[in-house]
């Protein structure tokens, strides 16, 4: 008896326990964030920008019809109650939610996600999104100037839409990118060039205020259709891109989330005061090296495998990255859902790597030109630090420096022996690995001009099964293959960590890019200096 | 004088073509595509996306008519567009001026309210500890780099003792321009308060100053109206050429400091290849310099009445 009173009451506990930590949920107050990349935020016209930067804030001003979800760590519905495919992913059927309204006071309809999509493909917008609506029917015939508008899309109603595609296709994975947010257009006509820098969207938080160069202000907004949401009056993005400044704000505890460096993340993790506070991801970005498959030593496969088992990359990743990121099995990322956790990275083995060289006719070596940027974490300092490692295989390696512009340009051109980069990797599997499929050209992103028909058979078997597993099970399939024929140096997968404060709660592990944080449920308890600043 | 001026301004015009064709060919013939650049190269390119923005941009016309564009819109005070922020270079340079003069002129300010009154003291209390201990802290200030004093700065006074804010504008609250001011013009003060020095001690050696001293005038006149006049010829050049640098030098302390200026503009539109703003952002800086000049120059005959412009 007195046994089950206790179980009584520890349930009882644990309920009010649970009950207050959800009543513990509280409003208002100010966030204070940073926009860490490279320079200012350019243009909060989502369609318009091909920064990083840009989308930051964006996401929060702006929705799409899709929406990354960091848990689940896949693109869910956004706009819509229901998206409904009956064919495979050829046909989908949008169910869009009704009580969505645009900053300006106007509801959301089906018209504005037309317009959208016709306003991303018209050649006249050079859109950096137009990727993701050019698998839709006919929205490539509207970039090329052919059409005035996509006939993939019809509306069936004010809030039902059709979406024709072009081949099946999984939409989420498109539509959820921030790029193809849904405007109003009677704003884009207004302000013409100004939408940019003064922006209507549908999301959480209006346009407020905007300080070039320096700060970027967000206010709740109160028609926003998820109801109690946001819980934040106010949201702060201070333009920020050097690191050890962010540091210091972040010490002073003006800034309330920040965006760690490799120096940072190891004081940090030191720290007993910080490191309780710290979410990290492994980010869909591949770090590696590319072998020109034109490049003579590197037609032949065992010089690529070898250059894989001669470099001890575990070593690379501590003693030079800080730990700062994931080693990489293959090219798709650990968060990939094709991702193959029992696939073995290549292990670190010089007698292997020798032995590969020398079967392939190589013992005595080559010469090898590595072009790469000043990247800290895969930039030519990677490839000095490669040096000793390929010596004893004797690849004798001359690391040349460029600028990004001229890297991108060599690339192109096939105008390099290997190169050291990051690619992105993710979310979609299939997307990711087209990189390397035959027909994409290197002015496309294979830049290493991977060929290979067994390859392209897997890729072609998944475009083509409308099983989502199988899709997988396929891609999975062309991944490994990927992995044992190496085209690639498989080094990293980029390991993003934001610190917060202790008032702080809500930050998520965002796998596609760390920096896209949706403050819709992020919430400040009452520590926070800016509890109650409005 | 009114002719003098005119001429000057006149000879304004060559130097700034000169500049800018130089300028023009270096930042076009830079290999490597802007339109590549201005997308997130870790993507997947589209070929067909990168065709439209180099049309949009111009950038599919030969060099020579991109140069004509560019002289022809100058000519009429247009700057052109810039690529990324779709906003017209003129406005984002209206936008950017303010801040960064107002840093340079605070770092102006302190450099040369506390450097030469330290560099005059150092001279007359020549061979002193007062004299060397200035001259050390003068050394110093030269010698530190303006980042990591910065850092210092916001280490010492913004994390530790919270008086300052770390960075930002801060809708232009004096609080969150003295540490980049200080950060910025420490250096420059050291350079004024060295030069002041010399000048003065320089002065003092002359035979106008033991004549004056012979006439019976107290020491304080002979400082106030004799040294200090003579020096302010050589003081006032070093502060004419330092400010057009000090422009230039924006660049480091307004990126620490996410400082809304015309230096951290420039460094954003490079990384960017964002042409027309880099170009825009170059010639303000210049124009600054060679106006700055000027009025130093017609400061002379004002200071030196035996300087005349004819």
């Amino acid at each position: 008896m007195k046994k089950n009173l206790l179980i009584l009451l520890s349930l009882f506990l644990i309920s009010l326990f649970a009950y207050t930590n959800a009543w513990a949920v509280r409003e208002g107050g100010s966030f204070v964030f940073c926009a860490p990349y490279g320079g200012d935020v350019f243009s909060l016209d989502m369609h318009r920008t091909g920064n990083t930067q840009d989308y930051i804030v964006g996401l929060n001003i702006h929705r799409s019809l899709y929406k990354w979800d960091a848990s689940q760590n896949k693109p869910v519905p956004e706009l819509a109650t229901e998206i409904k495919t009956t064919d495979g992913g050829q046909t989908y059927i949008v169910t869009l939610r009704k009580n969505i309204k645009f900053h300006n006071g106007r509801g959301m309809t089906a018209d504005d996600i037309i317009y959208s999509y016709n306003r991303i493909m018209n050649p006249k917008t050079a859109s950096s999104a137009t990727a993701y609506v050019k698998p839709i029917k006919g929205a490539a015939d509207v970039q090329a100037g052919k059409a005035t508008a996509i006939s993939g899309l019809s509306k069936i109603d004010d809030y039902t839409l059709k979406i024709e595609m072009e081949n099946p296709t999984e939409l989420g994975y498109l539509l959820y990118k921030i790029e193809t947010a849904i405007i109003p257009k009677e704003e884009v006509v207004s302000k013409g060039e100004r939408f940019g820098s003064a922006p209507v969207g549908c999301g959480p938080f209006k346009f407020s205020k905007w300080v070039k160069g320096s700060e970027i202000v967000l206010e709740k907004f109160d028609d926003y259709y998820e109801e109690g949401r946001p819980y934040l009056d106010k949201l702060v993005y201070k333009i920020m891109p050097e690191g050890s400044a962010r540091d210091m704000s972040f010490r002073a505890k003006e800034l309330d989330a920040n965006l760690l460096g490799g120096a940072q993340y190891q004081v940090y993790q030191k720290d007993p005061e910080l490191s309780g506070n710290m979410v990290e991801v492994a980010e869909m970005y591949t770090r590696l090296v590319g072998f020109n498959m034109n490049y003579k030593p590197f037609t032949d496969k065992r010089v690529r495998q070898a250059f894989n088992y001669a470099l001890n990359s575990e070593l690379i990743i501590k003693k030079l990255l800080k730990n700062k990121a994931f080693r990489a099995t293959s090219f798709l990322p650990s968060t990939s859902p094709a991702f193959n956790p029992k696939l073995a990275p290549y292990e670190y083995n010089v007698e292997k790597a020798k032995k590969l060289m020398a079967e392939a006719g190589y013992a005595d070596g080559f010469d090898l030109e590595i072009i790469g940027t000043n990247s800290q974490s895969y930039g030519v300092r990677v490839i000095e630090a490669i040096i000793p490692f390929l010596k004893k295989i004797n690849i004798r390696v001359k690391p040349q420096q460029l600028e990004g512009g001229m890297l991108s340009q060599r690339l192109i051109k096939g105008d390099y022996q290997a190169f050291i980069w990051s690619l992105e990797s993710g979310p979609d599997p299939l997307v990711a690995l087209n990189r390397f499929d035959s027909k994409t050209l290197p002015s496309a992103g294979n830049y290493v001009a991977y060929s290979n028909p067994e390859f392209d058979k897997y890729l072609d078997l998944a475009r083509k099964t409308g099983n989502q597993t199988q899709k997988l099970v396929y891609l999975t399939k062309a991944d490994a293959f990927l992995h044992a024929d190496a085209p690639l140096w498989f080094f990293n997968y980029n390991k993003a960590i934001i610190a917060y404060q202790p008032w702080v709660h809500g930050i998520k592990p965002v796998a596609i890019e760390m920096m896209l944080q949706d403050f819709t449920n992020l919430w400040l308890d009452e520590t926070s200096p800016r509890a109650n600043v409005k | 004088m009114g002719a003098y001026v005119i001429k000057r301004l006149l000879q304004f015009i060559p130097t700034i073509f000169f500049i800018t064709l130089i300028m023009f060919i270096l930042l076009n013939i830079l290999p490597g595509s802007a339109a590549y650049l201005a997308l997130d190269q870790r993507k997947a390119p589209d070929p067909e996306l990168i065709a439209q923005l180099e049309k949009e941009w111009g950038l599919d016309k030969p060099l020579p008519v991109r140069y004509l564009n560019y002289i022809k819109g100058l000519a009429v005070g247009d700057l052109g567009k810039s690529f990324l922020r779709k906003e017209n270079v003129s406005q984002l340079l209206a936008d950017r001026i303010w801040p960064t003069f107002k840093l340079a002129l605070a770092s102006i300010a302190i450099a040369v309210f506390i450097g030469v009154p330290l560099g005059f003291i150092s001279a007359i209390r020549h061979g002193t500890p007062l004299d060397t201990l200035s001259m050390v802290g003068a050394v110093s200030g030269i010698s530190v780099p303006q980042f990591w004093l910065g850092l210092l700065l916001m280490f010492f006074l913004s994390v530790k003792i919270r008086i300052f804010p770390t960075s930002g504008y801060g809708e232009g609250s004096i609080m969150n321009l003295i540490l980049p001011a200080l950060s910025l013009g420490v250096g420059y003060m050291a350079l004024i308060a060295r030069t002041t020095r010399a000048a003065v001690l320089d002065v003092l050696t002359m035979d106008f100053i033991r004549t004056a001293r012979s006439k019976g005038l107290s020491e304080l006149q002979v400082n106030s109206r004799h040294v200090l006049q003579n020096t302010m010829i050589l003081v006032l050049t070093t502060i004419g050429l330092q400010f057009g640098s000090l422009i230039g030098s924006t660049v480091v302390i307004e990126k620490l400091f996410s400082w809304p200026g015309i230096g951290s503009l420039l460094v954003d539109s490079i990384y960017q290849r964002d042409i027309p703003v880099t170009q825009g952002c170059i010639l303000l800086i210049i124009l600054t310099f060679l106006i700055v000049n000027l009025v130093v120059d017609l400061l002379y005959a004002v200071i030196d009445p035996r300087i005349k412009y004819q």
